[in-house]
């Protein structure tokens, strides 16, 4: 069941992207995210589809886990795809039978749209399997770190994040362990009415929270044992690097950024 | 009820970069009845391959038999659940699955949903909890109030109150005191006897192997090496050294005492007692052979 989840995984591999620092892949992203809504027309679509696709191929990831990724989310992309169809009144009337009016605008907008969802998955994806989580973390508390002049906890959301993120393939472990086990003395997980599906969760749910409190209560009385008390005067293990790839990710992203103010209608072209 | 293995592969994650080939080849019978210890290094597979003997985990090639049921490599089988009434399997570290108000209900837990009345559910829980060593009095109680050997009888009391034909058991005793393991050891083997259980024990314990299995299987990387006898296979210790395994305590012992002294044994002692009688029957005849 959960090892079919390619979204959110890490793949190792060797590229320039991998080697990239966190903080770079994770502005760039941040940036992309945003400027995915810049693009109106054709042709800025098709500038940020060539410059995605670009990126995927110099991660030299497999194109299978791009759309294994985004299979769990494609039935929202066709569904926003038909619903721009049926219901856009904009534009010329294409095509219509009974009830069903199409619009020219309704296709262009409904292509548009999962085109944007597209992108947006394919990048996110992009930066989840080529960046191990223990360096997402942290890049995102190195880019946090001014937010420590206004309190805000930065160390220890880190903290929690590289727990949390460390214990994910461990507790999903230990969620097959115990489905198994009680599959084994006859709990069905997958059959049933809607409540018998509900009741057959509890058998699972409360084993699992007792061995998290265990296991938070263990890791908390080894993290004092080997001197751990907070933030303060920590060094660090892990540095991060910014490299010039980095840096003409970045510059690469500008570039993009100007041909899309230029191109988009309404634009200053 | 038999099981048999058929050529069985499984592939753990297939078609993805983290597949891994946890079973190759494997053919298995094991007869109504019988005790089978199945041994092997960490990471040969041994507990992929319990997890198959109640179709927990289906082949990804080869045929499974469990009693009249065939679950067959790469198909989707459904309606699995007579299959695990009749094989009771302990896991690892079963107290974790303890999730019940009462030490009552969690042994009754089993036994209900393969539909056994409430009473008759209740009656079993209290024979169970005196076979596994508790007094009664705890059935009242929480299980996350047990200490963790008290926590694992009553795990294994809730599998075995689904009274199966086929005992299946991963490690039992691990992380128990040397009294509780030989209890636990021992109460197993009486059932066993007694209802004439078909026992599959997975174990790093050379000892309890040759103890009271009627049959050894070794597992190395994924392949089933060797079948026989515990006497057969622990009569070779350089062969189990080769898959990083070893030879019980006594065999070892019987080994260094016949290079000591040259006497010579004409078998493979596996218990205390039948060296002790095997030397003494050397000693009478003078010393030699």
């Amino acid at each position: 069941m959960m090892e079919k989840m390619i979204f959110g995984r890490y793949i190792p591999g060797d590229s320039v992207i991998h080697r990239m620092d966190p903080r770079s892949k994770l502005i760039f992203v941040f940036v992309f995210i945003c400027i995915v809504f810049l693009a109106n027309n054709a042709v800025t679509y098709g500038i940020l589809a060539i410059f995605t696709l670009l990126v995927m191929l110099v991660s030299k990831v497999p194109v299978r886990f791009f759309i294994k990724g985004l299979l769990p989310i494609l039935w929202l992309v066709i569904f926003t795809f038909f619903l721009q169809l049926f219901f856009n009144r904009e534009g010329s009337l294409v095509f219509h039978y009974a009830f069903i009016h199409i619009y020219s605008e309704g296709i262009r907008q409904g292509v548009f749209i999962s085109l944007r969802f597209m992108l947006l998955i394919f990048l996110t994806s992009l930066l989840t399997l080529t960046t191990t989580p223990i360096s997402l973390t942290d890049g995102i508390e190195m880019l946090l770190a001014p937010l420590r002049k206004v309190k805000f906890p930065v160390h220890e959301l880190a903290l929690m994040m590289s727990i949390s993120l460390r214990f994910i393939p461990t507790l999903m472990d230990e969620t097959e362990k115990i489905m198994k086990a009680q599959m084994a003395r006859g709990v069905d997980f997958s059959g049933g009415s809607i409540k018998d599906r509900v009741k057959a969760i509890i058998p699972l749910l409360i084993p699992l929270f007792v061995s998290s409190f265990k296991r938070a209560e263990e890791l908390a009385t080894a993290m004092e044992a080997r001197g751990y008390q907070g933030g303060e005067g920590r060094t660090k293990y892990r540095l991060l690097v910014w490299r010039t790839a980095d840096t003409l990710s970045i510059c690469a992203l500008a570039v993009v950024i100007v041909l899309l103010v230029l191109f988009r209608d309404g634009g200053i072209l | 009820m038999d099981i048999a293995f058929e050529q069985v592969e499984y592939r753990y994650q297939p078609n993805t970069p983290f597949e891994r080939l946890a079973l190759y080849d494997i053919s298995l019978a094991i007869p109504s009845g019988r005790y089978i210890a199945v041994i092997g290094h960490t990471g040969s597979g041994k507990s992929t391959l319990l997890q198959h003997l109640n179709a927990l985990l289906q082949p990804t090639k080869g045929k499974v038999t469990i009693g009249e049921r065939v679950i067959e490599g790469g198909k989707k089988e459904k309606h699995l659940k007579a299959i695990r009434q009749k094989v009771g399997i302990v896991f690892q570290f079963p107290e974790h699955q303890l999730f019940e108000e009462t030490v009552e209900k969690d042994i009754c837990f089993g036994p209900k949903n393969f539909g056994v009345p409430e009473e008759e559910a209740k009656q079993r829980a209290r024979e169970l909890i005196r076979l596994v060593g508790l007094s009664e009095e705890i059935l009242a109680k929480s299980p996350f109030d047990l200490s963790g050997g008290q926590m694992r009888r009553v795990a294994i009391a809730g599998v075995l109150a689904m009274e199966p034909d086929v005992l299946v058991l991963d490690e039992p005793t691990a992380g128990l005191d040397p009294r509780g393991r030989h209890e636990m050891m021992g109460m197993f083997y009486e059932l066993h006897r007694k209802k004439h259980l078909t026992t599959v024990l997975v174990t790093h314990s050379m000892e309890d192997a040759a103890l009271y299995a009627d049959e050894l299987v070794i597992l190395h990387q994924g392949k089933l090496m060797k079948k026989g006898t515990p006497r057969d296979i622990f009569s070779d210790p350089g062969l189990l050294e080769k898959w990083g395994l070893s030879v019980p305590e006594i065999v070892r012992f019987q080994t260094m005492l016949e290079e000591k002294t040259g006497m010579k044994f004409n078998k493979t002692c596996l218990t205390v007692e039948e060296l002790a009688e095997a030397l003494q029957s050397v000693l009478k005849r003078g010393g030699r052979t």
